[in-house]
């Protein structure tokens, strides 16, 4: 048989939206397969529909030739389909084996849970896989990268011969990363059939053999992987070429006016942070996970408890005890985690415009004044070019790119002269990254100063007039993008790992 | 290796002691007032305990002190009868529920199981021509009625996806109506239900003498239930799927959790209890009336509170319970003794809830 699973004309349709519209997809058995697409293109909801997450509206999924339809995801998993998923979908309150084995418990003779056996398969899977983990610590004590590696044991151990990948490396470090892939090879050998999704081009060229490319919810291309190159695919996935992948840096940095001095923070990893910027210089911060770049950010908008040190701007001294107070001395921040602290999903764009500035509107100290909100959010959406049916939509049905010139026209309104930006591009789609590249350069240019965070090393090189980085909870170093490489920002990044 | 070995409470121990050892002052400082704060309601619970044991031997020169063993199997023994409705509705605060209709439940458990075996010379008897029936039999029909109305409750929370405080606070509404109709049946017209039958009375409250001291019944059931609980909670699959939804529904489902079945069984599981507690408690009253089980969820769910139950899912274990329990009975017990008012002994066990919840959420703050 020529292919171990197929998904033919796949659609579903959400209240409102065709998330998908006859997408089809072929997985040969002993190949690793990767879907691709920018945020938003549907590869999500394709997995989630043949995990039996989702009902699919029409189309058919044959697994070895023999149709199926999975009502739940348990029936997938019985019928040899796995899957990692994007979020860590994990009990954190419990054990790391309880998480393994959650849905299918080892039972004694008496139909009781088994721990011991728990245990000792849960040590045989790690030793397979060369974990080093406790099979009996608690999900949330571990950190992130691990977390996520219990996660792919666990879709591995269950010999399912479908596996899917959904954004495994998100948060993996390098030799994790390539540990995955030698699970994926082995996974390979065996003849299964490995259906991967990632972001990151350097991967899916090195892991795969085939590269289905999505849009808008619909196939447009499935080619073998050496047949293809990095621009190809982006020029699949956009479908139009991009030809500058950073616009041209106008701004003009002028004198120092923000000085930050050993600055550290009471609950989390930031300790001793010393740096200053100038006016309309965009200064990047660079690091690995946890290496404390959100951290100095909370720390100086008041987020994060500070413990000692000083943040001083034009020379005076912010204390910043509380966001509010950040705000009022001239600091905005962008939050990493668009979702959870950044837009208010159920409200509309005039409401997620307005909210930091919601004092300024009151009539006499008693009533909103709606129409100053609405030309207030009238003049953002036009500045930031948010593409949006009205006022009136709700922020959650915005694409992410943006929902985040939302949420920049928020802080804009608020008059801001430091500008915290925590992953501004995170989640967004390779075009409307390209705005909000220019917006940065713009506001610099316009005289802000712009503090940014991003673990993406080539959007630093390309946007920053200066790189800080960082490596647990302090800074490492400093260095120039026109004259740094990749490679002295990862040796600066592992200083004091 | 080392005198200490594996041995993981002590490993954790000294690493614990280890890791204080390398404090500077102004750590050790916010440690002892993390311990404190940690520990706050078990500090002012021993203050308390000494200062009422103080109390009754010095100042009132009572016989048996407040920690005299016949004042301690007191506080055990309404423990015990309290257990059983702590003990069900502890698993639906762990699905991050809560169940309003517990006490009423359990009321018309009472009431039916009163009713069912009252004394066959009564002249006031509910149902004249009746026969008490046998005990097992009034036991299972009360155990299914809190079954069936357990089951219907984690049916509408798990199918229509209703949030279980709304559910449960229409089904006490019901119960109540229930009940009222009910204590109109028969020959009853609205009396309390007494006169029950010497069987009935002795399989409950009858005693059984360790040392000095008379042991009702109804604490071995309370004992046994807790077992079959804890053995439910940690070694069944019923169990771990409980905490697993309680903490991540999707993660459960995407596991292949059948979650909806999960919340069912949970929510039956607590029902069961309920009208076993009804059987109990009726027979320990003695006379029941409309009243029956009125508010009784509410010292339920503050129990499972005070001994860490959390409200955010996921998290508590049998043992937090019964201790909650027991200290929640100790404050009362201890009030009593005091003298103090029975109106001032509900703000006081109120202010205890708010220290004990707040005292919770601290773990789960991730401070910033």
């Amino acid at each position: 048989m020529e292919y171990l699973l197929e998904l033919d004309g796949i659609t579903k349709s959400f209240p409102g939206v065709k998330a998908l519209d006859g997408v089809s997809l072929r997985v040969r058995p002993g190949t690793v397969h990767s879907l691709m697409g920018e945020n938003g293109a549907g590869k999500s909801t394709l997995m989630k529909c043949l995990f039996g997450i989702n009902d699919i509206d029409a189309g058919t999924i044959r697994l070895d030739g023999r149709e199926v339809r999975f009502r739940s995801p348990g029936q997938a998993l019985e019928n040899g389909v796995a899957m990692v998923h994007q979020e860590l979908n994990q009990v954190h309150t419990r054990s790391v084996m309880e998480n393994i084995w959650l849905g299918r418990f080892p039972k004694t003779a008496l139909g009781s849970v088994d721990h011991r056996a728990m245990r000792r398969q849960t040590q045989e899977i790690f030793d397979e896989l060369e974990l080093d983990i406790d099979p009996g610590a608690i999900i949330s004590t571990l950190p992130i990268s691990q977390r996520q590696m219990v996660e792919i044991a666990r879709a591995v151990s269950y010999g399912s011969r479908v596996i899917v990948f959904d954004e495994p490396t998100s948060s993996l470090t390098d030799t994790e990363v390539e540990r995955l892939f030698s699970i994926i090879n082995r996974l390979r050998g065996e003849g299964c059939g490995v259906i991967y999704i990632s972001h990151k081009m350097s991967e899916i060229l090195t892991i795969s053999d085939e590269v289905t490319v999505m849009r808008d919810g619909r196939w447009v291309a499935t080619a073998p992987a050496e047949e293809l190159t990095i621009d190809r695919i982006i020029h699949l996935m956009v479908g139009r070429e991009i030809t500058n992948v950073y616009p041209p840096k106008t701004n003009k940095p002028g004198e120092e006016i923000l000085r930050v001095e050993g600055l550290s923070a009471q609950h989390v990893g930031l300790k001793e942070a010393t740096f200053s910027a100038r006016k309309g210089e965009i200064v990047g911060l660079a690091g690995l996970a946890g290496a404390g770049r959100t951290e100095l950010l909370e720390t100086m908008f008041g987020v994060a408890t500070r413990k000692s040190g000083t943040i001083t701007l034009h020379g005076k001294e912010c204390r910043n005890r509380t966001c509010r107070a950040a705000m009022r001395s001239g600091f905005a921040l962008v939050t990493e985690e668009r979702r959870s602290s950044g837009i208010f999903g159920v409200l509309d764009i005039t409401e997620n415009t307005t909210v930091s500035k919601g004092r300024s509107y009151l009539w006499k100290g008693l009533f909103l004044q709606k129409g100053l909100m609405r030309r207030d959010t009238e003049w953002a959406i036009k500045a930031l070019n948010v593409r949006t049916a009205s006022q009136r939509t709700r922020i959650s049905t915005l694409s992410g790119g943006n929902q985040q010139k939302v949420i920049f026209g928020r802080w804009l309104l608020t008059r801001p002269e430091v500008l915290l930006l925590d992953e501004p591009t995170r989640g967004i789609d390779v075009g409307a990254k390209y705005e909000i590249y220019q917006l940065i350069i713009d506001l610099a240019r316009e005289g802000k100063t712009v503090i940014m965070a991003s673990s993406e090393m080539p959007e630093l090189l390309g946007v920053c007039d200066r790189i800080i980085v960082m490596s647990g909870g302090r800074i490492a170093g400093e260095v120039d993008p026109a004259s740094t490489s990749q490679e002295e920002i990862m040796a600066l990044a592992a200083k004091y790992v | 290796m080392n005198a200490i070995g594996n041995f993981t409470p002590l490993r954790r121990a000294k690493e614990a002691f280890d890791r204080y050892r390398g404090m500077g002052r102004r750590d050790r400082l916010r440690w002892w007032g993390d311990f404190l704060l940690n520990n706050a309601l078990y500090i002012i619970l021993l203050l308390l305990v000494i200062y009422v044991q103080y109390y009754s031997a010095v100042e009132l020169n009572a016989r048996n002190t407040f920690l005299s063993f016949e004042s301690i199997v007191d506080i055990l023994k309404k423990s015990a009868a309290s257990l059983f409705l702590a003990l069900g509705v502890g698993g639906i605060i762990v699905l991050t529920g809560t169940d309003l209709s517990a006490g009423r439940l359990m009321g018309l458990a009472m009431l039916v199981s009163a009713s069912l075996l009252q004394k066959s010379d009564l002249a006031t008897k509910m149902w004249p021509g009746l026969d008490p029936l046998p005990i097992p039999v009034v036991i299972l029909l009360v155990m299914a009625i809190g079954g069936i109305v357990g089951a219907f409750n984690g049916f509408c929370v798990a199918r229509f996806s209703l949030h279980p405080f709304i559910v449960t606070l229409a089904t006490q509404l019901m119960l109540y109506g229930f009940i009222l109709i009910y204590m109109t049946w028969g020959n009853n017209g609205g009396q309390p239900i007494a006169g029950l039958t010497e069987s009935y009375k002795n399989i409950v409250k009858g005693t059984v003498n360790i040392g000095s001291v008379a042991v009702p019944y109804y604490v071995f059931y309370a004992i046994i239930a807790t077992v079959i609980m804890w053995f439910v909670w940690n070694r069944t699959t019923l169990g771990k799927n409980m905490y697993a939804v309680g903490a991540n529904p999707e993660a459960a489902n995407v596991s292949g959790v059948n979650v909806a079945a999960t919340i069912i069984l949970v929510f039956t599981m607590a029902g069961l209890l309920y009208g076993f507690s009804g059987f109990v408690e009726a027979a320990r009253i003695g006379s029941n009336n409309a009243t029956a089980g009125m508010n009784a969820e509410l010292d339920a769910i503050a129990a499972c509170v005070i001994g860490g139950v959390s409200f955010t899912g996921g998290t508590g274990k049998i043992s937090g319970i019964v201790t909650g329990v027991i200290l929640l009975q100790i404050i009362t017990v201890a009030l009593q003794w005091l003298g103090v008012s029975t109106n001032l002994q509900y703000i006081i066990k109120g202010v205890i809830i708010l220290v004990a919840v707040a005292i919770d959420m601290r773990k789960y703050l991730v401070r910033k």
